[in-house]
């Protein structure tokens, strides 16, 4: 031990690899002083798997299928994106009938998302039976969606230029009565998070980004709009069905009037959107027209247009935690991309939990950290705690100090 | 902080008469989706290294961008970076994606940093430093993002020249072409 360790009046708290709130690997390193965070420094990358390099030696339908392995939860939006920047870069036409049950399986991966989070969410305030519930309705929505795509997870129904699976009229009354069931449970789940006071003491005024941060940061999806930011690319860009169908940027203020950019904002914006999803499933069932769902079934042909073309296209896609953007490059020489970008929302949330965190109190960290709801395995990679004095608080450590503190505040 | 919105037209013009020459291959790309056929707009544009911390600024002025990220090629003797920008994002289908792109020469590939006026291209500009291997000038934060620390120097994952990562996975990964 050095003078230098005795005069210094803050502490050092790395907290990771593992994350502090999900099962996912990142690695932080608060700087305290007594209980409150003064700095935080986040590092990256424990589970980078160089997929965008791994896509050169791959068509561009092998590379739908590694799109779908970036993260289990996004295993729709990945493939989407990228289905969207290679059409662009190609110019593929997509039959309207695609484009409406494109959203559909859009709007359902986002139930399962924000419910997912939901009961995530409760977990790190300690109400595990609010996780139990909101992981039953998760499962309906997990049913449906092996329902209508064959698969639970990765679900291998992006194709470019259409979809895979079509929905036959005899699938509608089983939709509807699934559409039905969240419904009836999301009021139940709107007044577990919105109107139980402890939930409320935990989540307002905790871990607040502002409009101006969120905007300088490029904060993306939920969490810049629980700060106030219409940024929302369903209702900014024209693309699957979404300039066709009713869907209007939604924000706290819709519900309470004012924007405070806390976790309950986080809470309210999601349990907002969640119900949004259901209305947007309804309506594209409704307004659905009939056609193609795919506009070159050959693949070898598809794959003969795209080795022509010498080109780059964007392609995004709002996904449950934001905009999802993909950049595709082909060099004319070959089907296989030149170059593939691959960015998660994560990688843009990450700047904006240094001034969320910044101020609030060490039990605060697991639920701060879950209300960007946060995706590692999209953003990310590695960190060594070289310094012996530094300790280290496990994932196990954390989740009971935010459990104490949520109990003290009961009493 | 941001301002009435622009059409895809009016930015392509806004850059042509302030910088000239050194805006090359602007165009505008528009798509259309769903039963009503919508469009969306997508600018590409290539800006000139010299001024491109100015366009930047430029742009500024005109409205403040969501920056999206930026992605890299490596495209023989140059490294080409491209920044994807969103305008008019609070505008129900009014969205214009700019793709400003600049082109380094692999003898000196510095860029100027934005994050000192978009504070959000930090993570984005040390990614493509440990990834293209070029150099960010007076970037707050040079430190690797992704790449664990005991991952050799001098190596960049996304080049295909000699600095690739080619010796490191070949013995690990043979793939029949």
């Amino acid at each position: 031990m050095s003078e230098e360790a005795i005069t210094k009046t803050s502490y050092h708290i790395p907290v990771g690899p593992i994350h502090p709130a999900l099962k996912e690997p990142v690695y932080f390193e608060f700087e305290l002083s007594g209980e409150k965070i003064i700095d935080v420094n986040v590092k990256l990358g424990h589970v980078h798997r160089g997929v965008e390099w791994a896509s050169r030696k791959r068509n561009p339908i092998q590379v739908l299928y590694l799109a779908e392995r970036i993260c289990g939860i996004c295993s729709y939006c990945h493939p989407a994106a990228f289905t969207l920047a290679v059409e662009n870069a190609c110019d593929i036409e997509v039959p309207e009938r695609a484009d409406y049950l494109r959203v559909v399986q859009a709007e359902l991966e986002r139930i399962c998302s924000h419910i997912l989070w939901a009961g995530v969410a409760a977990h790190e305030i300690g109400f595990d039976t609010v996780l139990y519930f909101t992981w039953q309705i998760r499962e309906k929505a997990l049913d449906l969606t092996e329902f209508l795509t064959g698969n639970r997870v990765t679900k291998g129904i992006m194709t470019i230029g259409g979809i895979r699976r079509d929905i036959t009229p005899d699938m509608l009354p089983r939709i509807k009565r699934d559409m039905q069931f969240f419904k009836d449970n999301f009021e139940k789940l709107r007044h577990i998070f919105l109107d139980d006071k402890t939930v409320k003491m935990r989540s307002q005024n905790a871990g607040i980004l502002t409009k101006d941060d969120a905007i300088k940061l490029c904060a993306v999806g939920p969490t810049t709009r629980a700060s106030g930011v219409k940024k929302d690319v369903r209702t900014g860009e024209s693309y699957f069905a979404y300039g066709d169908l009713d869907v209007k940027c939604i924000t706290p203020k819709d519900l309470t009037g004012t924007v405070n950019g806390d976790v309950y904002d986080r809470i309210i914006q999601r349990l907002l959107e969640v119900k949004q999803s259901i209305e947007l499933i309804e309506q594209c069932i409704d307004e659905m027209p009939a056609g193609d769902i795919v506009s070159e079934p050959k693949i070898p042909k598809l794959m003969n247009q795209i080795k022509k073309i010498e080109g780059e296209g964007v392609g995004r896609h709002e996904a449950p935690r934001g905009e999802v953007i993909h950049y595709v490059k082909f060099d004319g020489k070959s089907e296989n991309p030149y170059t593939w970008k691959v960015r998660a929302p994560t990688y843009n949330n990450i700047l904006p939990w240094i001034p969320m965190l910044k101020g609030e109190q060490i039990a605060d960290i697991p639920i701060v950290a879950a209300s960007t709801d946060p995706c590692m395995s999209c953003t990310n990679r590695v960190a060594i705690v070289k310094d012996s004095k530094r300790y280290e608080l496990t994932k196990e450590q954390l989740h009971k100090l935010s459990v104490e503190k949520t109990r003290r505040l009961m009493k | 902080m941001m301002k009435k919105k622009v059409t895809p037209e009016e930015v392509v013009k806004y850059f042509k008469d302030e910088f000239k020459t050194k805006i090359k291959g602007a165009k505008i790309v528009k798509r259309k989706f769903g039963s009503k056929k919508k469009e969306s707009y997508y600018v590409w544009m290539k800006v000139d290294r010299t001024v491109f911390k100015d366009s930047i600024e430029h742009l500024i002025k005109l409205q403040y961008p969501h920056l999206a990220v930026a992605s890299g090629n490596d495209i023989g003797k140059i490294i080409e970076i491209i920044y994807h920008f969103t305008l008019n994002y609070d505008q129900p289908l009014e969205e214009i994606i700019l793709n400003i792109s600049v082109e380094l020469p692999k003898t000196d590939p510095t860029i100027d940093t934005i994050s000192d006026i978009i504070p959000g291209a930090l993570i984005t500009e040390r990614e493509k430093m440990e990834m293209l291997g070029i150099t960010v000038k007076g970037i707050p934060d040079s430190s690797r993002v992704f790449l664990p620390d005991d991952f050799p120097e001098g190596v960049y994952p996304w080049r295909r020249d000699k600095t690739g990562p080619e010796k490191y996975y070949k013995n690990l990964h043979e793939v029949k072409k």
